[in-house]
Order: C-alpha cells, then sequence, then structure tokens
C-alpha cells in the first residue's frame, strides 16, 4: 500500500481536511459552525468533540454496514439494505453520544464539563451523519483502515475550520460591518470566502 | 424476504441501543438517594444526580444566588467538606486559589452523586423565603419607587437593619433573583418596605416599579453582613446617595427606636432638591433625639435657588461636619454610587474609621 498513489491513506487524510473539508465543501454541520464559533475555546471543544464522535461513531457504521446492510455483507449476504443507512447511522450517532455522555459524566466530570456540554449539539449534527453516509460510498471503496483515516481527518477538518471562523470573529468584532450584514450575514459571506480558499487547494489531493 | 430482514436489521439495532442506554443509564446515571449534611444539622435526604443548590432550596436552605444557578455571579461559593468532586473549571474564575484550597466550590455546579457534607455561613440558615402583597407604593422622586410589602398572616421576618432580600423576577425562561436592601425596621416584622430606583431595561426594577397594590412578589432574605454595634457611644455614621437611602433608613430608623441615646450621623448627597429623600421625616427626627445629626448636600445647587444647606460633594460635607476621633467601635455604613463611597472611605479613613469597620454597599 503506498501512501502517496491516489486514494493512499495520506492523500485521504489530506483531501478530507482541505479540498473535500466537510463543512466547506458540502456545507454540512453549518447550524453548529454559525452558533459556537463566536469564541476560539469554545470552537476548539466542539470540533474536538466532533472528531472524537465522527471517528468513533464511523468505525461502528462501518462494522454495520459490511456486516448487515451492504450486499454481500456477513449476515444478510443477499439483500441490499443500504437505503436504510440514513436511519440506522443517525441511530447509531444519537446512541452513541448519549453513552459518552453518561460515561463521562460519571467517570471524568471535568473532562465532561470542557468538552461534554457540546455533545447534546452534536446528536443531531449533519456534518458527522455526512462523514458517515460518505465513507461507505462503493466508489471509494474504503477499507476500515481508510474509513477511520477519513473520519478523522473530516473531523479534524471541521475543527479547523470552526477555529479559523472563531479567529476570524474575533478580528471582526472590532470592524465597522453595516448593520444588515452583522452576526449571522457576515459570518456566511466568511464562510463562502473561506470555501474559495479551501478550494485552492483542488487538484493537488483528491479523495479515492 | 427483503422486508423482513429490513424491518429485523431495524428493529434489532434500535432495541439494542435503547436496550444499552437504559441499562447504562440505570448503572451509571443513578445516584441513589444521597445524603446531604449541612453544618451540624440533621442530614436530609435528595435523589441523587441534581444540583446542591437547588437541593439546598428544595429543602427551604436560601444561600444567595443572583444569576438563578447559571454559574455567572459567584455568590453561591459554600464550603463542601467531603463529596463534592473535583473543582470544575467553570467555577475557578470566581474562586481565589485560598477558597479553592479550603473547597469553597459554587453550589450551583456541585452535582450531587454521593453523599455530601457541606458548610454554609450559619445566618444563611435563618435565610426564608417569603410571599408579599404589595400594599402601598409611591413616588418618592422621579424614578424612585418607595414599595410597602405586607407579608402573609403568621410570616415574620427577623432581620438586621442594612440587610437585603432578594427578589424572584417572574420570567419564563430562569429564575432571576434581583437584590434590594430593606427600608423598614426590623421591628415590623409582618412587613418590609423597598426603595427601586428605575433603571431603564433593567428586569427588577421595571418589574418593581410596574406592580401594583394587590399584588404578590416572592422574595427570600435577609442576606448581608453589617452588623450594628449597640453601643450608644459607637457612632455610626451613615454616607450614601440615591436609593442608598433604603438600608440607611433602616438602620436609622431602628436607632430611634430602639437605641435613642446612640450617636449618629445621617450624610446623604444628591444633585438637585427633586432628588431628596426623606428630608423632613429626619428632619423631624434630628429635633427628637438627643445624639443624631443630618447634612444633606447638593452637588448643582445653582439649579436650586431656595436652597440654603450644605453644598458641593457628599464627601467634602463628611470632612467639614465630621470629627476626628479613634474610637475602634465607631462604624460607617456607606451605601451610593462606586465614585461616592470612594471619596467617602478615603475621607472617613482620615478621620480615623478602621478599615474593617466601614461598611459599603455598592449599586
Amino acid at each position: 500500500m503506498e501512501i502517496f498513489t491516489p486514494g493512499g491513506p495520506l492523500l485521504i487524510f489530506l483531501a478530507s481536511l482541505f479540498t473535500s473539508n466537510i463543512l466547506l465543501s458540502k456545507f454540512l454541520g453549518m447550524c453548529s459552525f454559525i452558533a459556537l464559533s463566536r469564541n476560539m475555546k469554545t470552537s476548539f471543544g466542539m470540533g474536538i468533540a466532533v472528531t472524537f464522535v465522527t471517528f468513533a461513531t464511523a468505525l461502528i457504521n462501518y462494522g454495520i454496514h459490511h456486516g448487515i446492510l451492504a450486499k454481500g455483507s456477513v449476515i444478510f449476504p443477499d439483500a441490499d439494505l443500504t437505503y436504510l443507512e440514513f436511519l440506522i447511522f443517525i441511530l447509531v450517532i444519537a446512541g452513541f453520544v448519549q453513552f459518552v455522555e453518561i460515561i463521562l459524566e460519571r467517570f471524568i466530570p471535568s473532562l465532561y464539563f470542557s468538552f461534554g456540554i457540546f455533545l447534546p449539539l452534536i446528536t443531531v449534527n449533519c456534518a458527522i451523519l455526512g462523514v458517515n453516509l460518505l465513507m461507505v460510498d462503493p466508489n471509494l471503496n474504503f477499507d476500515l483502515f481508510k474509513t477511520g483515516v477519513y473520519a478523522l481527518g473530516s473531523g479534524l477538518g471541521y475543527c479547523l475550520a470552526i477555529c479559523l471562523m472563531a479567529g476570524i470573529r474575533n478580528k471582526l468584532q472590532d470592524a465597522d460591518i453595516p448593520e444588515p450584514l452583522q452576526g449571522l450575514g457576515s459570518t456566511v459571506i466568511i464562510t463562502g470566502i473561506m470555501a474559495l480558499a479551501f478550494m485552492g487547494f483542488t487538484g493537488m489531493v483528491e479523495l479515492g | 424476504m427483503i422486508y423482513i430482514q429490513a424491518i429485523l436489521t431495524l428493529a434489532v439495532i434500535g432495541t439494542g441501543l435503547t436496550v444499552l442506554l437504559l441499562v447504562l443509564a440505570y448503572f451509571f446515571a443513578r445516584y441513589g438517594t444521597c445524603k446531604v449534611k449541612v453544618n451540624d444539622r440533621e442530614p436530609f435526604e435528595v435523589e441523587g444526580g441534581g444540583k446542591l443548590l437547588d437541593a439546598l432550596y428544595d429543602n427551604k436552605i436560601f444561600i444567595p444566588s443572583a444569576c438563578g444557578g447559571q454559574g455567572t455571579c459567584g455568590f453561591c461559593k459554600t464550603r463542601v467538606l467531603s463529596g463534592g468532586g473535583p473543582l470544575l473549571p467553570t467555577e475557578t474564575p470566581y474562586l481565589t486559589e485560598e477558597e479553592q484550597q479550603c473547597g469553597t466550590r459554587l453550589a450551583c455546579q456541585v452535582k450531587i452523586r454521593n453523599d455530601i457534607e457541606i458548610q454554609v455561613k450559619p445566618e444563611f440558615l435563618n435565610i426564608k423565603q417569603f410571599v408579599a402583597t404589595v400594599d402601598e407604593a409611591t413616588m418618592k422622586t422621579g424614578d424612585i419607587r418607595e414599595i410597602h410589602f405586607k407579608l402573609q398572616p403568621g410570616d415574620a421576618i427577623e432581620f438586621h437593619p442594612g440587610q437585603y432580600v432578594q427578589v424572584l423576577v417572574p420570567s419564563k425562561k430562569e429564575t432571576i433573583f434581583r437584590a434590594y436592601s430593606i427600608a423598614s425596621v426590623p421591628a415590623d416584622q409582618d412587613s418590609i418596605e423597598l426603595l427601586v430606583r428605575l433603571i431603564p431595561k433593567g428586569l427588577g426594577s421595571t418589574y418593581l416599579h410596574a406592580i401594583q397594590p394587590g399584588d404578590q412578589v416572592t422574595f427570600t432574605g435577609p442576606y448581608g453582613e453589617f452588623i450594628l454595634d449597640q453601643d450608644p457611644e459607637a457612632e455610626l455614621v451613615c454616607v450614601g446617595g440615591g436609593v442608598g437611602m433604603a438600608p440607611m433608613r433602616s438602620l436609622l430608623r431602628h436607632i430611634a427606636q430602639a437605641n435613642p441615646q446612640k450617636k449618629a450621623w445621617l450624610f446623604f448627597g444628591a444633585r438637585t432638591t427633586d432628588q431628596l429623600l426623606y428630608l423632613e421625616e429626619f428632619t423631624k427626627l434630628q429635633k427628637e433625639l438627643p445624639n443624631f445629626k443630618i447634612c444633606y448636600a447638593l452637588s448643582e445647587p445653582e439649579k436650586c435657588p431656595d436652597w440654603n444647606g450644605e453644598t458641593g460633594f457628599i464627601h467634602l460635607a463628611v470632612e467639614k461636619l465630621l470629627e476626628k476621633n479613634d474610637n475602634p467601635k465607631r462604624q460607617a455604613f456607606l451605601c451610593g454610587p462606586p465614585q461616592m463611597l470612594e471619596a467617602a472611605r478615603n475621607t472617613l479613613t482620615q478621620k480615623g474609621f478602621q478599615d474593617c469597620n466601614i461598611f459599603a454597599d455598592e449599586f
């Protein structure tokens, strides 16, 4: 396995981090991105929480996909149940988030209070569901290792984007923005410009 | 066949997750009944998993909290002796190094997970919740309203003059309390009086300016640490302005009733004559009591041609009229805007007051 060949793990990682950044290329996860990018500390906490949940649920859902849903799966080899992905993946994500929340709160309260408070927001975060649904795309043909790399890269990509946004919004606090564009308006425009910048990487690395 | 497989898959995964979470919640999110021991009292039992502050409120222990458990005011400091768990990042901004070491926590952030032992200031145990009815309200100046509340029959509030209550401001979203000094005297145990200055868009003051006689208001109290020295020779000097009059009025009327020989001074600063509060009442009191003196001063006398009292800022009047004295029991009670108190504090220190005897209530 050559890591620098197209579709190799390093390129998947870089692609999911930059050119195919889940937030800036697919515009998924926008609500938490806009709501929580007011300050760097919150953004970073949210970014790390998203990274962790994306990574873990991607591995679980990879197992469910290849064990049950896909054609040729272990349990139902003849049936193609991939149309159930939407429903089952979101169930798994929500269930997993609850699971982590209960465990963290009980055993590591300090960690719970620094990043666990974002967990309920993640339950219905479309970026995570997006990653889960995209990674099982038959065209990409990811194995378990590549799935992990892709999920990790996407999560970190979200973290990168939201932290950059927090930095920009922090600088914008003193800026004289026209009233109609204050808050949400300028944020969405900036997100667009950031997406353009990230697309500048296109051609350097590609998914699959 | 394919439909059965689909339904089976969904059902198994759905039920599996539900069962897993229920089992987890059963073992980990349930803390059972926990005992809360407050000071030397008999421990009470609460259902685990809730906040310490809520548990205390449910058991009629009303420690101060102005933000309603949001962790933003830092008033609900409580010493947790055992069972509080680790200090949380949400608390550290409000606690000094020293407090952190002796186990001080914010009660609104501590979750009860096991038996817990805490220590609250003994005076907090006397704090109760009251429901009172407005029976009279009058505007005293352009923006200050005097409101008189009658407690429910059988209720009685015991407080020291100079203390305050926290009024519950009705809100759909959260519990909001706002603190107001008591202006009435401790002898009237079945009623209290508040002075409220209207602050535009202020939650508490707009509420208290809108209520009418007959309306009911909930408050907890009393809070506050000022204890009046009973010695008649220990002079009490009150310096204030605006609604800072409330606690001073309570103190001075209490002295008039309970300790009429006690030496006392009232210094009250205002800009113009229409901001003066209770001038007639205190002028009368000055004539009746041998050791009570007052001084009202205007800082903008040019606007009030018929004023013939003191002029200038109030700390200058203190400087001019108060005699220097080294009696270590002399007390000063300051209540007013920060700049006024700052200036008054400096003047009082020069007049021989000890720092620990100058009590300031800023607003």
